[in-house]
């Protein structure tokens, strides 16, 4: 294999392995959204399982540790709900506070579980799980078919929310909700028990991503090390269009402008590697601006909860 | 988004009491001597003169500057959240008008790198309020995003074209002595503390006095009243406050370099740019009050180094008590608000209307 | 005597201090349509909405088919057949009209038959239906569930006269079948024509029930209104005074759509909803959809919605008075606002316009609607504009407040005021203006001077009047 496929099979993997921790919180972000409520504490709720994700595996394996990340963004979630839903306060502000919160937390609880010495703290963690026959494609092989379980299990999530969604009577409520919650309401739809649990559920997913983060990529918890990709999802969620499918291309994306950094620095081009860093923000700076006809927010995103 | 009018000081002090009361009990839960550690925390913004002034006020200048600034975009409705990057603008331009000004005059080398940070703040986030104002982009994520953009650019700067000299240490060189703020003698307590009180009592008199400070009042009540019954340009005003309140975020970040640092470097902010959004809200978006709790939370931010020190309690535990202070004042809002429904609905049905 | 289908025994009802239902009888038999007659304000749509479930009553209850019913929401009601149309649409725009019905069938309903919305297809989004369709939509939903009780609030308030004949036209047939409707409204012709029982409201009290056939018109009004003095005002406001003052001490003030409007005008302007009319006023009075436009002080504008465009509920009544008036010399000193100077002339207008608060400084919120209103037409007016345009105000006004506010209007005008009245009540337009205005499809057209309501109505919807 020339050296140039060998990159280009390695970028992909990057990629698509960057991407899934954004997956699984841009989704659960779309069901919120879809539901009419923006949820700034996506970024609190992935880093809580993040840690919840390094605790649980350290004392039980990955598994465990996964299902502390889920419980833990469950729980940051439903701090959420219990303020911006149950008591109808600002969701921008109880989002951003409940972040805040997280991260003080967060730190806090490291600090006293791992002392001050954090960084080369070692977790077992989820190997790639090579699917027999397409692991062997050339390029696309080792990108798609060579991943971690929890990537795949990102991937069926895609269907099973659109499913959900389009086909589903809740689905039909859930997008109800977020178009016009009176009008729900007066066809009968709890309007405040769907968006809780769309906030919990994607409490769970953010989690979900947290444990990505730490058990299938970085293999190690450190301070505000989600860097802002709980706030990403919200930008992947408008870049997908509120769409399962189009938030599954848009995290792709931000995975790959983040993958090229290695891709560059593997190549020996001189660029500062900043640049990359900056990418992911910029292009869902430039994505905001687009707007696709008939693809377009539910009616009453970010309305004052009634 | 302005607070509910009903006694701001009792909501301030009774979610200022809940933080406490949830700091104490996770201490107490995690293993910590919360008495000992609360002490330290008292200890380290309060117990000394040395405390005061280069420990607590030195925290609250920046506090109160970019607070000021939000308070001014949350009254016009528009939510702010990238304080922290338009802060990060104001010292990378700071930094670098910093180290031409070396002949000046103090005044006006001083003066320069004021401006040049304000108007680099307005920059950064000019556009969002372009992606505002064109596309209906919310601002609250596309400050958002420039925050980490700016956190970027400055990595690339203090290892790039801002390095120092030597090209060792990821950090600027000092800035030209001219450009430094005077100091209280004995401290570390600079004239930015001076400016922040002047801009307090400036924002206090355009909010209450002027006939600008209340279109901006009622653009953010209600965008659509202030249009059509004020004949507000309500979309101008939301973007003036937004350009503004940048401005103040970036002189922060100036006043941080020419007063406490001298020079750029990578983390130069604890987060100012998040804790200002919790000292807006304490304060209820009232200029005078974004000077006491910008002075509160400078406390709780000295205080929880001394924590550190003398208890062993991570510094940053002191977001959650932050994180409770402005849960407690949303949910107070909340039911004010709720309240307030419930009268308007009486009043309604008491009147001869059909219910 | 057939069983009544839906029988309400002894309801009442207060709101605080308000007695809104005083032990009412209503029954609805199956197969007719009954109309529920009433003023705003007399209680029609509290009895209602005790009906679907929306409110419990303080006394009395409900039984359905002869069982003793007590219903907590709307899906119970919903449940036992009973549907309601409201007067604000509760269909979803973004989505598919077969989406709207499966939304109201609820969760394992499976999906709904295609004929229930009759010509159009169910994959139209609703967003893209005309506003007498989403009518049709809204009644196909209450009956999808198995309706066999509908409940129609003020149907016909956003219909055009011939989309009217033809919603009550589908009421009638539906009747025939079995099915039992409540017609509510405070449109006397509407019940003539169309019901065959009528239950006459008069502040929370059942004035009158019985067969429709052989009551008169004067004997109904006169239950609605209780005295046959109030009876022959309103005859005598309903007869069209059509005529324009000339002279040429009225100079010409504003254009719309080409015609002239002069000084001292009363204009009222007819038409069915989303003609444009609402965009043709407002650009008349300096609103543009893009902002606001430069506009002196001589256009007033009075907001159909005043919770949302006529005043800030969170600020006081002098902050909102000042809203209006923010150039006004009295208290604008430089850059400086003189909220002294601007609380004692607000204290002035509560007393001048009888508004009733208990301090210039109360919050808005705290004032009643027909207050809130009173207030937006004070402030209106000490603007002195020279044209003042009102986007229905009277909306949701009982009784008293309405006569005060069209007494106002009336006097604005012969004060040398050019005034412009939209309302979506064609006899309080005929009734009150010298000159009708009709807007249909953005085009205006003066009603020929004597026009009546049919011509008008023509007019309304595209059939006479245009070349």
């Amino acid at each position: 294999m020339s050296e140039l496929t060998l990159i280009l099979g390695g970028f992909l993997a990057a990629a698509v392995r960057i991407s899934t921790p954004l997956l699984y919180a841009a989704t659960g972000e779309l069901l919120v959204e879809r539901s009419g409520v923006i949820n700034l504490g996506v970024e609190g709720a992935m880093l809580a399982g993040a840690l919840a994700a390094a605790l649980g595996a350290g004392l039980g394996g990955p598994w465990i540790g996964v299902l502390a990340a889920v419980l833990a963004g469950g729980a940051v979630a439903a701090v959420f709900a219990a303020v911006a839903l149950g008591a109808r306060a600002d969701q921008i502000i109880t989002g951003t506070a409940v972040t805040l919160g997280a991260i003080g937390l967060t730190g806090a609880v490291y600090r006293s579980a791992y002392g001050a010495g954090g960084p080369g703290l070692s977790l077992p963690m989820f190997a790639p799980v090579p699917i027999p026959g397409l692991a062997g494609l050339p390029v696309v092989g080792p990108a798609l078919f060579a991943q971690p379980v929890l990537t795949y299990l990102a991937w069926l999530l895609v269907p099973a929310v659109w499913w959900f969604l389009f086909r589903s009577w809740w689905g039909l409520a859930l997008r109800a909700t977020g178009e016009s919650a009176e009008a729900a309401r007066a066809s009968g739809v709890p309007v405040r028990r769907v968006r809780v649990t769309a906030a919990l559920v994607a409490g769970g997913l953010a989690g979900l991503g947290g444990a990505t983060l730490v058990l299938a990529q970085v293999g190690t918890f450190a301070e505000k090390m989600t860097a802002g990709r709980g706030f990403l999802a919200i930008a992947v969620v408008v870049l997908g269009r509120w769409h399962p499918g189009g938030v599954l291309l848009a995290s792709l994306l931000f995975g790959a402008a983040t993958a090229l950094q290695y891709a560059f620095q593997a190549m020996g081009l001189g660029v500062p590697y900043q640049i990359f860093l900056m990418l992911p923000y910029l292009l869902a700076l430039a994505a905001l601006t687009v707007r696709i006809h008939g693809w377009r927010a539910p009616a009453g995103l970010g309305k004052r909860l009634s | 988004m302005s607070g509910s009018r009903a006694r701001p000081w009792l909501v301030a002090l009774g979610a200022l009491a809940a933080g406490f009361g949830v700091l104490a009990l996770g201490l107490a839960i995690a293993g910590y001597d919360a008495g000992l550690a609360l002490g330290a925390l008292w200890r380290g913004a309060f117990g000394s003169w040395y405390a005061i002034t280069s420990a607590t006020l030195v925290r609250a200048v920046p506090l109160v500057v970019l607070g000021l600034g939000l308070a001014l975009a949350f009254r016009a409705g528009a939510l702010n959240i990238g304080a922290e990057g338009q802060f990060y603008a104001g010292a990378i331009a700071a930094t670098w008008i910093g180290a031409q000004v070396g002949g000046w005059p103090g005044g006006l080398a001083i003066g320069t790198v004021w401006i040049g940070a304000a108007i680099a703040g307005a920059l950064w986030i000019v556009v969002p309020v372009v992606l505002r104002l064109r596309f209906g982009v919310l601002e609250v994520i596309s400050t958002l995003l420039l925050t980490f953009v700016a956190e970027a650019l400055v990595s690339y700067a203090v290892t790039g074209p801002l390095q120092e000299q030597s090209r060792i240490y990821p950090q600027s060189d000092p800035i030209a002595l001219a450009a430094r703020l005077p100091m209280l003698p004995g401290s570390r307590l600079h004239l930015g503390l001076a400016l922040a009180l002047a801009l307090a009592v400036l924002l206090w008199l355009l909010f209450t006095r002027t006939a600008w400070g209340f279109r901006l009042l009622a653009a953010g009540l209600s965008p659509r009243a202030a249009e059509v019954s004020g004949r507000i340009p309500v979309r101008r005003m939301l973007g003036v406050a937004l350009l503004w309140s940048g401005a103040l975020a970036g002189l922060g970040g100036g006043l941080e370099i020419t007063g406490v640092t001298y020079a750029l470097f990578q983390n130069l902010s604890p987060g100012y740019g998040f804790t200002a959004i919790a000292v807006a809200l304490l304060a209820r978006l009232h200029p005078l009050g974004v000077v006491a709790a910008g002075v509160l939370f400078g406390a709780l931010e000295a205080g929880a180094q001394g924590m550190q020190r003398e208890a062993g309690v991570p510094a940053v535990a002191v977001y959650v008590i932050e994180a409770v202070i402005i849960l407690v004042v949303l949910l107070t809002d909340a039911v004010a608000r709720q309240a307030g429904e419930r009268q308007a609905a009486a009043v309604a049905a008491a009147s001869e209307e059909p219910a | 005597m057939t069983n009544p289908v839906l029988h309400l025994r002894g309801i009442s009802k207060s709101f605080g201090a308000v007695r809104a239902l005083r032990n009412v009888d209503f029954s609805l038999l199956p197969g007719e349509v009954h109309a529920l007659l009433g003023e705003n304000g007399a209680g029609k749509s509290t009895l209602m909405h005790v009906a679907y479930g929306m409110i419990p009553p303080d006394a009395g209850g409900v039984e359905v088919s002869g069982l003793p019913m007590v219903f907590r929401s709307p899906r119970e009601a919903r449940r036992h057949g009973i549907g309601m149309v409201h007067q604000h649409f509760t269909t979803i725009e973004a989505l598919t009209v077969e989406e709207n019905i499966r939304l109201a069938l609820g969760p394992g309903a499976g999906v709904p038959a295609a004929r229930l919305l009759e010509g159009v297809n169910p994959a139209t989004h609703v967003h893209d239906l005309g506003v007498a369709q989403r009518q049709r939509l809204e009644i196909a939903k209450a009956l999808a569930i198995g309706g066999r009780v509908l409940l129609l609030d003020e149907p016909t308030a956003v219909l055009a006269p011939s989309e009217v004949e033809s919603l009550l036209g589908t009421v009638r047939t539906f009747a025939r079948e079995g099915g039992a409707v409540a017609l509510i409204t405070h449109k006397l012709p509407e019940a003539l024509a169309a019901a065959d029982r009528v239950t006459v409201l008069r502040h929370g009290t059942v004035m009158f029930t019985g067969p429709i056939t052989g009551r008169s018109a004067e004997e109904l009004a006169g239950y609605m209104l209780g005295t046959s003095g109030e009876l022959a005002r309103r005859a005598e406001a309903v007869q069209p005074e059509r005529f324009a003052p000339r002279g040429p001490e009225r100079p010409p003030v504003a254009g719309i759509g080409g015609i002239e409007v002069r000084a001292g005008d009363l204009i009222g302007v007819a038409a069915v909803e989303g003609n444009g009319q609402r965009e043709l006023l407002r650009e008349l009075a300096g609103l543009s959809r893009f902002g606001v436009s430069a506009s002196g002080a001589s256009v007033a504008f009075i907001p159909e919605d005043r919770t949302t465009e006529g005043i800030i509920p969170e600020l006081t009544v002098t902050e909102n008075v000042v809203l209006g008036l923010q150039q006004d010399p009295r208290w604008l000193r430089g850059l400086r606002l003189d909220w002294d100077a601007a609380r004692a002339r607000t204290a002035g207008l509560l007393s001048e316009f009888s508004i009733r608060a208990t301090s210039p400084d109360a919050l808005a919120a705290t004032l009643s609607g027909g207050n809130q209103q009173k207030v937006v037409l004070a402030r209106a007016l000490e603007r002195g504009p020279r044209l003042l345009v009102a986007e229905n105000p009277t909306r949701g006004l009982d009784i008293r407040a309405t006569r005060e506010v069209l007494d106002r209007l009336r006097g604005a005008a012969e004060g040398g005021v050019a005034v412009v009245v939209y309302s979506t009540d064609l006899d309080e337009v005929l009734g009150l203006a010298h000159r009708v205005l009709v807007v249909h499809r953005g085009v205006v057209r003066e009603a020929p001077v004597g026009a009546d309501r049919h011509a008008v109505g023509a007019m309304m919807l595209g059939l006479s009047g245009w070349r």
